[in-house]
């Protein structure tokens, strides 16, 4: 077993973590995931407790479905998928719901659909069925980062001028800006800028990095 | 004329493969083909030869606008002075509106050239004519006290998000100064909306006298205050608050004849794109549930910005239908949503903007199927004369 001497974090582990934040990420090549990134990137502190919860589901079911691996039927591998997912997410549900009501009822809906993010049911099938534990583990981490750094990213540029706020704290109103006539853009808190906002970056990622670019 | 075609000849050179100025080949190129004619010659492969360039034609559209913006200057200052309550000559007016709108011209031009240069060095092609007619209508379809870095934003968002990232001049879906006005009427709604912004100085605390309304027809209406309404003469002639463009039909007619006579502008679009308006209007006259509905419905093409859309915005040619069926179901499907958007939905006030949008979307369906029934027939056709 020579294999089982290989260090934690060797360089192939270590791009499991980093490769979904630039040129795997989920949301900006994979284009997944892409719900949850509209519907809850108007203000910063739900976006990062989203990130928070998918992290911990994916990771989570990541090693759950890789222990299990070698004892699942493959005609009903999905259906147990989805069991460890929706266990996963009703505890980080009741999780929120005890310890963070507020971010809970803004996430409302949102948190239960993290079962339906087609990310985590993209890593389970492919990562996680034919990978060991820690990788799984790795590779949970990386893919929830990734697409949590989008929908931070996504959600900074929306709740600083939409509502000129970062995580609450009146940012632009101590800079003053208010005062030579300045105004919030109404357009950032509706949906349709958190598609731009994503558009943006998707460009300008692919822009940088040309492999990127479908032909 | 000719010293300047030396001059440019003189310094062509150094703007050629290998000048000193290369980089900005795009933009002299611009300015040449701005100044003269081009010399280039299609020699191949298209079959309707014609001297008409895009910046011939960018260039008949602007002229038709002129009418339109001189008005415009004029009511800004009519406006302004009949709020105060002061008689001014017919001169002061339009000098005062004309300062009014010098900046916001400047800023509309300034930034969304300057962004087109920009695309064009950085990708290494040709500058885009769109934008001398977008340039120019941004401008007539804003509110005269339009803060300008709000302009400026909403300009190089169409530009960039609207235009841009879909390759250009041609083949944007949505029209360009549509989607600055949507940017500005989505984005900063106490800018685009209610009874302030109309007429100069009354949102910074102008004191206008008793009785004056700076609302808008479409606002009046739309609070059921229908007794109110300015009557059809003078929103034939324009002397009503509204965006700055917008108000006179009768100047907008004229546009509107200079585009058909050139043939610049599809009278396909404009007349079904009236007739729809026409019956939408009297549809909601046969329902009548509020006073709103009761408008005559010829009344209501004056109101508001429909002539305006109409004329200037449904005919643009690129978001526009391109074939000929598709142009009369284009443009009736424009007038229909916008009279049913403007007097059903109480949230938009002004219906032609998001009607003429939302139809841009449709307009390559419409053609697509428009194609498909064309060939269809034309197989059918053939087969019944093998037969």
């Amino acid at each position: 077993m020579a294999k089982d001497s290989e260090p934690l974090f060797s360089s192939k582990n270590l791009k499991l973590l980093t490769d979904p934040l630039n040129n795997k990420n989920p949301i900006t090549v994979q284009v997944l995931g892409i719900c949850s990134a509209l519907a809850i990137t108007v203000k910063l502190k739900p976006a990062i407790v989203m990130t928070l919860s998918v992290m911990v589901v994916l990771a989570v079911s990541n090693v759950v479905i890789s222990a299990l691996r070698k004892s699942i039927p493959p005609r009903i591998r999905i259906i147990v998928q989805l069991v460890v997912i929706a266990t996963m997410v009703i505890l980080v549900d009741q999780f929120l719901k005890a310890f963070a009501y507020d971010v809970s009822k803004q996430l409302s809906v949102f948190v239960g659909l993290i079962i339906t993010n087609c990310i985590i049911m993209g890593r389970l099938e492919a990562f996680a069925m034919a990978n060991k534990p820690w990788p799984a583990f790795l590779d949970g981490i990386g893919n929830a980062s990734g697409y949590g750094i989008i929908l931070i990213i996504v959600a900074f540029f929306r709740e600083l001028l939409g509502s000129g706020t970062l995580l609450g704290y009146p940012v632009l109103e101590k800079t003053g800006l208010y005062n030579i006539g300045y105004e919030n853009n109404g357009l950032m808190i509706l949906p349709p800028m958190a598609l731009i906002t994503i558009g943006i970056i998707i460009w300008i990622q692919r822009a940088k990095n040309r492999s990127l670019i479908e032909e | 004329m000719k010293a300047l075609r030396k001059y440019v000849d003189k310094i062509k050179p150094h703007f050629e493969k290998g000048g000193k100025f290369e980089a900005f080949h795009s933009t002299f190129e611009a300015f040449e083909t701005f100044l003269f004619v081009p010399d280039k010659v299609t020699t191949s492969g298209s079959h309707i030869r014609d001297p008409l360039d895009m910046k011939r034609t960018m260039i008949v559209v602007v002229v038709a606008l002129v009418p339109a913006m001189l008005f415009g200057m004029w009511n800004i200052g009519y406006q302004h002075f009949l709020a105060l309550g002061e008689q001014v000559s017919l001169g002061q007016a339009f000098w005062f509106g004309f300062l009014k709108m010098l900046p916001i011209i400047v800023v509309s031009y300034g930034v969304g050239l300057g962004l087109e240069f920009l695309f064009a060095q950085l990708r290494g092609h040709e500058v885009n004519e769109g934008f001398l007619v977008t340039g120019f209508l941004i401008p007539l379809i804003v509110p005269v006290d339009i803060p300008l870095w709000m302009l400026a934003l909403a300009v190089a968002f169409a530009v960039i998000i609207g235009k841009e990232v879909f390759g250009g001049t041609g083949m944007n879906i949505f029209n360009p100064a549509l989607t600055a006005r949507a940017f500005l009427f989505f984005a900063y709604p106490a800018w685009m909306s209610g009874d302030q912004v109309w007429v100069a100085g009354l949102k910074h605390g102008l004191q206008a006298v008793d009785g004056f309304s700076g609302a808008t027809p479409l606002a009046e209406a739309a609070a059921g205050k229908i007794d109110q309404l300015p009557s059809v003469w003078h929103m034939f002639l324009g002397t009503i608050p509204g965006s700055i463009g917008e108000t006179s039909v009768l100047a907008i007619l004229i546009g509107a004849f200079i585009l058909i006579y050139t043939g610049i502008g599809s009278w396909k679009i404009m007349l079904s794109a009236f007739t729809g308006g026409l019956v939408m209007g009297l549809i909601l006259n046969l329902f009548a549930a509020n006073p709103y509905m009761e408008i005559p419905a010829w009344e209501q093409l004056f109101m508001g910005g429909f002539a305006f859309g109409m004329v200037f915005m449904a005919t643009d040619p690129v978001t526009s239908s391109q074939t000929e069926t598709g142009k009369w179901i284009y443009g009736f499907l424009v007038g229909i949503m916008a009279i049913l958007i403007r007097v059903l939905n109480p949230a938009y006030p002004e219906g032609v903007m998001l009607a003429i949008l939302l139809m841009n979307v449709f307009a390559p369906l419409i053609d697509h199927y428009v194609v498909e029934a064309n060939i269809k027939r034309r197989l059918k056709r053939a087969k019944v004369s093998v037969q």
